[in-house]
């Protein structure tokens, strides 16, 4: 074991480079047992919600959908869902149906994008750069449908921005067909392969108690038998008016959380196309004139779990106070729960299981009692991969049978 | 649910509330004072079993407000705990964390924030601010400027 | 190293410096690895030290808590080396300008430890992986004039078969 000075530099892999800042999250160990986790979440914060008290109701989207990148769609529409509840604003059908379409693809990439994280940490970097190859053609078509790959800005108070053009739609069904046969390859060579079934069973258990006491939401939720979804118990946008299921496993591991995922993925997938064809024709938006004094609570299921936004407004142009909840939130200080008693060689995998925003992954540190780093993120990475080789030798080496590459 | 259905499942903890507030069929917002937050959350948490969301921490001018917000996913419901708290001087109110370990941070956050004191908590340190960042001056109250 | 020299590098190692991004661009950056744009086969490779890299990859708007990393960052990458500010928010804050916990824009962050930084800008919120390359192939262009026609020309092919 290193023992290295309290802010060292830190050297670490190629798709996860670190910067200085270690005190996100330090861990104490005890032999090879995590015994406690301390966290700082300063390195981020950005003041967005005293920023948004300066915009105007009509701006506040574009400065909400960067407040993750990765759950871009979810936060402008639980903002705009919330404004429209002080106003009593209902936005055409279209415009529902439009949202739901982009966030749904949203959720696709952004687990695929998990998928390929969690292969990484684990040492299959195969399927990593597997899964990042086919996040390629869902991200085309959200830059064809709404301008750009992420921070698609496209929903705003009263409706949409834009509108999906009809000779669109056909090619968007092509793609989600390839993308649903890759999905597919991927998920059986994922959920078969018993290297993973016995490096990720077991792994990181959050139970259904501790599940609740930390409430969590969204796959992390789902995957330890907790099986809310907003899209369900609050239905918004188009959700209502489509056949899909909500996703859930019992064990709380991390192959439980894996399994939700990729299994979510096809009922995206299931979502967009009926949305498509059933998409009602009108405009995609209403004239909104003012928002009265009033406060709102609009919540969207984003890939990570429940987006909450809080408005309250005065009957002026901006928001008096504008409350932002990230799903990661919630999720992330769960990993106490999970990660307390845990093996060291656990450590990345288990918080990687939550999804956290992907930069959260990076700001590990494990120390001993007296604050002496002895792991850093290198090394957490280094151990996991070693647990996994151990497991393959132990099963005789088999191989990931992935095809189609 | 229908607002008369959901006043009946207030009743144990009708005399600590300033009232039971409607914006829509499924929002409802409960107005308090800061003296009995930890009961009414104690009721929607361990009783009615609601989800808890987050916390909204609030300068309103002449007094400060602790929303904390819960979930009943059976019916979509979002329930709001509006607590006031009167003295600007020295806010203070009672932590929810030993009840609700999800609370922790959040709370840590309108203390870096806002200023405000939450009683009982089990870990009060900085969360969101930088190490650096002076005592005293709390970004979101209202003398700060944009 | 001479300037021109160290410019004529074709392989060009990069350390990345999330300065509190919201990780979009820290992701398109991640996707420039992965099968469809595949920098590694121009030689362009992600290392894991400050000290192994020539240039800094720069996302995120510079919160006051990332301001002294950054800095110390700068001063452990080995010289001569470009940081490259990724994103709007790295150029000149974007939409963060104003905030209270911001002590950005990254260009003003690494002056003051050295004004005679070179810095380069690739605008966009994410910039395009394509138009990371071309950021990364304009600025290397920009620093050796006489070889400017041989890197272009290199960028081109680039940006035309993206893989």
């Amino acid at each position: 074991m290193k023992e290295t000075l309290r802010k060292p530099v830190l050297a670490v892999g190629p798709f996860h480079p670190l910067q200085e800042e270690m005190e996100f999250f330090q861990l104490t160990v005890d032999g090879e047992k995590v015994t406690d986790i301390k966290a700082r979440i300063s390195y981020n914060h950005r003041g967005i919600e005293k920023l948004s008290e300066t915009l105007q109701f009509d701006q506040v989207p574009y400065l909400v959908s960067r407040v993750c990148g990765i759950c871009s769609a979810s936060h402008p529409l639980a903002y705009v869902q919330a404004v429209e509840e002080i106003a009593g604003i209902k936005p055409p059908e279209r415009a529902l149906y439009v949202r739901t379409i982009i966030n749904e693809m949203e959720r696709i990439h952004s687990h695929l994008l998990w998928v390929g994280l969690a292969g990484h940490f684990i040492g299959y970097d195969t399927v990593f750069m597997w899964a990042w190859k086919y996040r390629e053609p869902v991200l085309d078509l959200l830059e064809e449908m709404t301008g750009n790959r992420n921070n698609y800005g496209n929903v705003k108070v009263g409706g949409c921005r834009e509108d999906i053009p009809e000779e669109l739609i056909p090619k968007i069904n092509q793609e989600l067909d390839q993308i649903e046969k890759k999905a597919e390859m991927l998920t059986k060579a994922v959920l078969d392969d018993p290297v993973l079934h016995v490096r990720l069973k077991g792994v990181g258990v959050l139970s259904k108690e501790d599940a609740v006491n930390y409430a969590v939401t969204g796959p992390t939720a789902r995957g330890s038998g907790v099986a809310i979804d907003v899209r369900r118990d609050d239905p918004y946008a188009a959700y209502a008016d489509l056949d899909w299921k909500v996703v859930s496993q019992p064990e709380g591991d991390v192959f439980a959380k894996a399994v939700v995922r990729l299994l979510e993925t096809f009922e995206s997938i299931k979502m967009i196309r009926q949305a498509l064809a059933k998409l009602p024709k009108g405009p995609v938006a209403v004239d909104v004139k003012e928002i009265p004094p009033g406060e709102g609570c609009g919540h969207a299921e984003a890939p990570r779990g429940e987006t909450f936004h809080y408005v309250r407004s005065d009957g002026g142009n901006r928001p008096v106070r504008h409350k932002i909840r990230a799903p990661s939130y919630v999720n992330v200080p769960s990993f106490k729960a999970s990660c307390i008693g845990a093996d060291i060689a656990d450590v990345t995998l288990t918080l990687a299981a939550v999804d956290p925003c992907y930069s959260c992954t990076e700001r590990l540190a494990v120390v001993d009692g007296h604050n002496a780093v002895i792991h850093d993120y290198e090394e957490l990475l280094r151990l996991s991969r070693e647990k996994t080789a151990r497991i393959r030798k132990d099963l005789g080496s088999p191989g990931l049978k992935l095809e189609g590459c | 649910m229908q607002p008369n259905e959901l006043d009946k499942q207030f009743s144990p903890i009708q005399d600590r509330l300033a009232g039971i507030e409607y914006t829509k069929e499924n929002r409802v917002f409960l107005p308090c004072e800061a003296e009995h937050v930890y009961e009414i959350c104690r009721f929607l948490f361990d009783e009615l079993r609601w989800r808890f969301v987050i916390s909204t921490g609030i300068d309103a001018e002449d007094r400060f407000e602790v929303l904390h917000h819960f979930s009943d996913d059976a019916s979509g419901t979002v329930v709001t705990v509006k607590a006031f708290i009167r003295d600007r001087d020295k806010p203070e109110i009672d932590s929810i964390t030993p009840l609700i370990p999800a609370a922790e941070w959040i709370e840590r956050e309108m203390r870096d924030l806002l200023g405000i004191t939450f009683r009982n908590h089990p870990n009060p340190q900085r969360l969101i601010l930088e190490d650096d960042w002076p005592d005293g001056v709390y970004p979101l109250r209202k003398e700060i400027p944009k | 190293m001479d300037w021109k020299l160290w410019a004529l590098k074709k392989s060009i190692w990069v350390f990345h410096v999330n300065a509190g991004a919201c990780n979009n661009c820290d992701i398109e950056i991640v996707n420039l690895l992965t099968p469809k744009f595949d920098v590694e086969r121009f030689g362009i490779k992600l290392v894991g030290s400050p000290r192994h890299a020539d240039a800094l990859l720069v996302t995120g708007v510079g919160t006051r808590q990332a301001a002294k990393r950054v800095q110390e960052v700068y001063r452990q990458t080995s010289k001569p080396c470009v940081v490259f500010c990724m994103g709007a928010c790295a150029c000149g804050m974007g939409i963060f300008e104003g905030g209270y916990h911001v002590a950005g824009p990254i260009d003003s962050i690494i002056h003051e430890v050295d004004p005679n930084a070179i810095i380069a800008y690739v605008p966009g919120c994410p910039p395009k992986p394509q138009a990371m390359i071309m950021g990364v192939v304009k600025a290397l262009a920009a620093l050796q004039p006489k070889e400017k026609y041989a890197t272009e020309r290199v960028g081109q092919a680039v940006l035309a078969n993206p893989g």
